[in-house]
């Protein structure tokens, strides 16, 4: 995966596959700290311990078309390669939570990327879960739950293009202002 | 500056479009979105999809995502469903290749027959 924000895309799937009604992502990158923070959490089955002590090997998955699962161990291999770290929690029936960080400032890091463009295709593509998402960066705090889209919608799907297009846009501006003039 | 208050508008132009759809049977896109989709460029495909079908105002048509199919090495796949057809599945789709399915295959009902997996 080119960015960080495409990995993120990949566990939001696996959040709404596994049955999450919400799914909540952060990011935090505060330059003072040299590091960036990535948490995707979800309400989702959740997974027993005998299986969560093997998610992150790629040739572990719930499927049963196929043996490999690579989402979880390639974004491990991607924060192991920039001295960062990635660690899965899990209780069955609660959900599921995976948290990585990234030395930010790691020749390796790959960039965050679009997460607007990340948030609004699970939007646009998962009607029924909500996505609530906060970011932290140099330029300050930004907070967005996918409800009070839903809510202002009323009778038009989260799912109609044109409030796809609005939703990306407007992320993509509230993410530019919480970054303020750090890009990672 | 983009605000909540937009929607307001957004939801208006909705509703007359669901109006005029009324009778006219849905058309599916599902674009693969698994692990080795989203590696392969199906977060812009499925962008480019949405865009353009926001560009026409083609309201009949869902975007949808699906798991890997185990087609990995011709991701980005994305499937069409017409109403009383067969499915259709395109493969290595670009953003390129998204519009022109949408102008050819989804308004105009031909099929673009050299970038399907099984013709």
């Amino acid at each position: 995966m080119v960015e960080l924000s495409l990995h993120v895309l990949d566990l939001i799937e696996n959040s709404t596959a596994a049955g999450a009604t919400t799914v909540r992502v952060s990011v935090r990158e505060n330059p003072g700290e040299n590091a960036i923070h990535l948490t995707i959490e979800d309400d989702g089955r959740g997974i027993d311990p005998e299986l969560l002590a093997r998610v992150t090997d790629p040739f572990v998955t719930t499927r049963t078309t196929r043996k490999v699962g690579l989402g979880i161990p390639l974004m491990k291999q991607v924060a192991e390669a920039c001295g960062g770290e990635l660690s899965v929690s899990s209780e069955k029936g609660k959900g599921t939570t995976v948290v990585a960080r990234f030395r930010r400032d790691h020749i390796d890091r790959p960039p965050l990327g679009d997460m607007a463009a990340t948030i609004a295709i699970a939007m646009a593509t998962n009607p029924g879960t909500r996505f609530v998402y906060r970011h932290e960066g140099a330029g300050g705090v930004f907070e967005f739950d996918s409800f009070e889209v839903a809510r202002a919608l009323g009778d038009v799907p989260v799912t109609d293009p044109a409030a796809f297009q609005w939703t990306k846009q407007y992320l993509r501006e509230r993410i530019e202002r919480a970054q303020g003039s750090e890009r990672v | 500056m983009k605000s909540l208050e937009d929607l307001e508008r957004i939801r208006q132009e909705a509703r007359e479009r669901l109006r005029v759809r009324e009778g006219s049977q849905d058309v599916r896109v599902v674009v693969g979105m698994g692990t080795c989709g989203i590696a392969a460029g199906a977060r812009e495909i499925t962008s480019t999809f949405l865009e353009e079908l926001a560009r026409r105002s083609l309201r009949n048509v869902t975007v949808t995502q699906t798991g890997c199919a185990g087609l990995c090495e011709y991701e980005p796949l994305v499937d069409v469903y017409l109403p009383g057809q067969a499915k259709v599945t395109y493969t290595y789709v670009t953003p390129e290749k998204a519009r022109q399915i949408v102008a050819q295959h989804i308004v105009n009902g031909r099929p673009v027959a050299e970038w399907t997996l099984a013709r």
